[in-house]
């Protein structure tokens, strides 16, 4: 196994972390991209401006990559299922809402603070997303 | 003023490490779910990664405090109750990753790519917290209806 496989994952992990820790250190709240999506959409406290803060910053991240490493992004799909990407976008959306949370949330700020809702829903969040790949294999579905 | 300059600036961090770690690419992503096939771990150490750092800081320096260094008090969920709606809530979620290989941050970040899945993506998840929200709030309204006479 090559070692540069797990190298640059574990730096943007440690990207992540740190961001994350900026986060609860300075402003006191968990970064749970979900959240801070819904709240935009759903105001329900007069605290957008630091969510709206937190999204530029997601969107400027993902212009320094596509010009500074455009390798973090796929290719341009020429055969895509569009229903596929609608289907996933509603679970997605709908999920993270029930759940209280997505990946960001629950699997890097809950499990570091040993949170047993967040390390759930994380184990969860996998074994879900295994079944689901693992369906859409038997079902001749290119992944 | 500065929280919100500091939101911004973790923020793209925080994007920077999806887009190095990974996530962006939803075939690393169903990769790393694929385990009966081309089970790539990449993502495991975009976790392990984060979580050494994050729970370091937690724990050492930042669960001592009383307040966050520049807001008045820590807005951190209290609530601990396990529930069905929370593992089907995650359920669902997990099952959205797995087809499109895309959750929030990853999508948002991808965002200035223009990609047609991305937007499809994104449109899609916001219709999916709206549709959640009005169902809520459906069935919180039903559940208070007067009694009958």
């Amino acid at each position: 196994m090559d070692s540069h496989l797990f190298f640059m994952p574990f730096i943007g992990g440690l990207c992540i972390g740190l961001a994350g820790v900026m986060y609860l250190l300075f402003c006191g709240r968990v970064f749970g991209i979900s959240g801070i999506f819904a709240g935009i959409l759903l105001p329900k406290q007069k605290d957008t401006s630091w969510r709206i803060a937190a999204l530029l910053g997601l969107l400027a991240a993902g212009a320094l990559l596509l010009f500074l490493r455009p390798s973090s992004f796929p290719q341009e799909a020429e055969n895509y299922s569009i229903f596929r990407y609608i289907l996933a976008g509603l679970l997605v959306g709908f999920g993270s809402q029930m759940g209280n949370g997505c990946t960001s949330g629950h699997s890097v700020c809950g499990i570091s603070r040993c949170s047993p809702r967040s390390i759930l829903a994380t184990c969860i969040f996998i074994f879900a997303g295994i079944v689901a790949v693992a369906l859409m294999k038997k079902m001749g579905i290119a992944l | 003023m500065i929280v919100l300059f500091i939101s911004f600036f973790a923020a793209c961090l925080f994007g920077i490490g999806i887009g190095i770690g990974g996530m962006t690419l939803p075939s690393k992503v169903i990769s790393f779910l694929d385990v009966f096939g081309s089970w790539d771990l990449s993502l495991l150490f975009v976790m392990i990664g984060a979580i050494s750092v994050y729970s370091c800081f937690y724990f050492l320096i930042i669960k001592k405090l009383k307040k966050p260094l520049l807001a008045p008090q820590f807005q951190v969920t209290t609530q601990r109750r396990i529930d069905l709606k929370l593992m089907i809530g995650a359920a669902l979620f997990g099952v959205g990753w797995g087809i499109g290989g895309l959750c929030p941050g990853p999508a948002i970040v991808s965002l200035v790519t223009f990609q047609a899945p991305v937007l499809i993506f994104l449109i899609s998840m916001t219709a999916g917290v709206y549709l959640y929200n009005i169902l809520i709030s459906r069935l919180l309204s039903a559940g208070q209806q007067p009694p009958k006479r």
